[in-house]
């Protein structure tokens, strides 16, 4: 019998690219290095953990106990909803369904509206539950202060399952607000799976599309700050109401501001 | 006119050829979407053998969305070849699928059909056949069909793979910019075009970026081309300052509605394509746009006018080979689970985007690619890409890692092209795989050399990194 062939190890990891230095001026994966035309084995893997950070963000569900008991300390009643979405497998593939209230739903806020308010301010999964609930609340904490010290009236919160942004509107409605703000989770990235969006809509109803509403995004602490966020809330919220508008003709005179 | 099937005692009728294709194409979350797609499985292949007697003749007949109210159906109708038609004149779709596999069907004869006879098939035939076809006779007819262009280079020959090196960054920053582009070049990427997606329309930004792309090109003297991906009327002011433009992009639809919602339409592609002919910076060809296309676009901004998503896409190919371009990728995966949900499903409009530009006539990439909200990860994006590859895909995207950290989606790595070349025997672009080798990137034979003699060979840095 021939004795086994007994290979040499392949040594360690693959030297970086000699233009590693590059490195510093993109986040962008440069000067990874290779095995063979393979990316190395370290980076192949910390793609699939950021993929997966990504996966796991978009089927997080919202975490209703702790959300529940915050709002309870900021002395805030709220509502759970859900959307026609039932699964999230339905969600991904009919965003007409994330878009519109359950009957139930529809009923509980109806009943719930017990008069007219200036804002209602709704939590929503939207394609990240997880940046729901790891930002939502620290930025109410700094921006409900500030909606109620400039004298707003406040709705109760709803709290939206299985929501796309358009969700809000009819919630915001039925609630009878002149303005609905909503919190969703952004469609997570591999360089962030957490991302808050805030949308807003004055005078909301159904059937409103994207140039009804602003957006700020990105709200997360490694990238608009929650002081930032509702700084920039505040400002933009009080301008609407002012002005009993949102959407394209707001953006022009927040950018001027903030650029 | 209704088309009808009978299976057992069950007779399908569908009540006209645009609801015909809906109902025969192969199962997607958009078509579900849009309430167009067949409501049981064997509804759908009921549609495909009705949709298989259709004589050839009935698509010049039966617009399927009016020619007075589109200017995309008055191209198709308008600019039909009956000559180029006559040899196929008297084929039905399922004769037409049949021929296609056929060995009658060869290289030579295809090359006919693709370019000589592509002026006399419509988007809406070469979609309707692509329906009745499997993944792999999607792949082995597409592989018979050689598209080439040229720039500065010549791209679409067979045994070839071309990349577009796409050094994109969130904040359009030079440095960033310059550092994956120097990145893609050292891993031999950027044949197809280095093309930026950039993060704003600004004029003012874009011109800087084609000044730099345009230096780095002169600097390491590429034979390849550049261009900013922003939209065409900023491409046009931008010409008209001066700006070093190679290419004019834009990305387009299937129907004159879908077009207005991404701002353009034929008269102002016209206008852009002269505008950029009369630059005249090719050295090796004429070819000089660069379109962007993808199922599910229509029905995203409600122009679809009833159509099924896979035969908009193909109407938007008569828009590109209007214009002779030089590049046409869809972004197959980008668009999201609502219209394509998983893999299986990009995968498959993937092969039939291809298909359908190749046997229309068209220099067809893919952007191999999907979202994080998508069933799908880098294994289905691997099968994809060798399918493709197989396929003769004239290129593929080129980004570091795969990640995108503008646009926030999965494409191809360097490596991938690397990969795909290696198992596939293929090479980059003539042009390019000469600089290649004389940069000391590549050996002769097409591999990889060792980073650090290729980092010393190709010189100092952009003047941006130094």
């Amino acid at each position: 019998m021939s004795s086994p062939i007994v290979l040499p190890p392949p040594g360690a990891a693959p030297e970086p690219d000699p233009w590693n230095a590059l490195r510093a001026f993109t986040a962008a994966r440069i000067a990874l290095g290779r095995s063979g035309t393979s990316v190395p084995l370290r980076e192949s893997l910390a793609f699939r953990l950021a993929h997966a950070h990504a996966r796991d963000a978009v089927y997080s569900a919202l975490a209703l106990e702790p959300l529940r008991a915050g709002l309870e300390q900021l002395q805030f009643p709220f509502c759970a909803v859900q959307s026609r979405a039932q699964t999230r497998e339905q969600y991904l593939q009919r965003p007409d369904w994330g878009r519109q209230l359950t009957e139930t739903s529809r009923a509980q806020l109806a009943e719930l509206a017990i008069g007219e308010s200036d804002i209602a301010v709704v939590l929503a999964d939207g394609l990240s539950a997880t940046a729901v609930n790891g930002h939502a609340l620290p930025l109410l904490r700094q921006l409900l202060p500030m909606l109620k010290a400039a004298g707003f009236l406040l709705a109760p919160i709803t709290l939206a399952e299985q929501a796309r942004v358009a969700l809000g509107d009819e919630v915001g409605q039925l609630l009878r607000a002149r303005l609905v703000l909503m919190l969703i989770g952004e469609r997570p990235g591999l360089s962030a799976p957490n991302s808050l969006g805030a949308y807003f809509t004055y005078g909301p109803r159904p059937g409103l599309t994207d140039e009804a509403r602003n957006c700020v995004s990105n709200i997360r602490p490694e990238g608009l700050t929650y002081p930032a966020a509702a700084a920039t809330l505040f400002y933009l919220l009080q301008e609407a109401m002012r002005r009993q508008l949102s959407g394209v003709g707001l953006k022009d005179e927040s950018d001027l501001r903030l650029g | 006119m209704p088309y009808r099937h009978t299976i057992d005692s069950r007779t399908y009728v569908f009540d006209d050829l645009k609801t015909l294709l809906a109902r025969a194409s192969p199962l997607r979350s958009g078509d579900v979407l849009a309430g167009l797609a067949a409501t049981t499985a064997a509804e759908r292949v009921a549609a495909q053998f009705a949709l298989a007697d259709v004589p050839l003749r009935q698509f010049l007949t039966e617009a399927l969305v009016p020619y007075e109210q589109d200017e995309v159906t008055r191209l198709i109708v308008d600019t039909h070849n009956a000559g180029a038609f006559a040899g196929i004149a008297h084929f039905t779709v399922g004769q037409l699928r049949d021929w296609l596999v056929s060995d009658a069907a060869d290289a030579a004869s295809l090359h006919a059909l693709a370019p000589g006879l592509a002026p006399g098939l419509t988007p809406e035939m070469v979609a309707a056949v692509s329906k009745l076809l499997r993944n792999q006779e999607l792949i082995a007819v597409a592989r018979r069909c050689e598209v080439v262009t040229r720039f500065r280079n010549t791209l679409g020959l067979r045994g070839h793979l071309a990349t577009r090196l796409q050094p994109n960054h969130p904040t359009d920053d030079l440095r960033g910019i310059a550092a994956s582009l120097v990145d893609g070049l050292l891993y031999g990427s950027g044949d197809a075009v280095i093309g930026i997606n950039p993060a704003t329309d600004s004029p003012r930004v874009v011109h800087q970026l084609l000044q730099m792309l345009d230096e780095v090109r002169e600097q390491y003297a590429i034979p390849t081309q550049t261009c900013v991906l922003c939209h065409v009327t900023t491409t046009l002011g931008l010409i008209e300052q001066g700006a070093p433009v190679d290419l004019t992009f834009q990305s387009i639809g299937g129907t004159e509605a879908a077009n207005q919602s991404f701002g353009v339409s034929l008269a102002l592609l016209q206008e852009a394509w002269e505008a950029t002919l009369a630059l005249r910076r090719g050295t090796l060809g004429q070819h000089v746009m660069y379109f962007e296309t993808g199922q599910g676009s229509a029905l995203s901004a409600n122009a679809h006018q009833g159509v099924d998503q896979q035969t908009c896409e193909a109407r938007a190919y008569a828009v590109a080979r209007r214009f002779s371009p030089l590049l046409v990728n869809s972004v197959v995966g980008f668009i999201g689970p609502e219209y394509l949900y998983d893999g299986k499903q990009i995968i498959r409009a993937a092969l039939e985007d291809h298909f359908c530009g190749k046997l229309l006539g068209l220099p067809m990439g893919v952007d191999v690619c999907y979202t994080n909200h998508a069933e799908a990860d880098q294994d289905d994006m691997d099968t994809l890409l060798t399918l493709l590859g197989v396929a003769g895909c004239n290129y593929i995207m080129g980004v570091p890692g795969a990640d995108d950290i503008l646009l926030h989606y999965q494409s191809t790595s360097f490596h991938d092209a690397l990969y795909l070349r290696q198992v596939l025997g293929l090479r980059p672009a003539p042009e390019f795989a000469a600089w290649l080798e004389q940069q000391g990137i590549f050996t002769a034979h097409g591999q990889l050399l060792p980073a650090a003699a290729a980092a010393r060979r190709l010189g100092p840095l952009p003047s941006v990194l130094r």
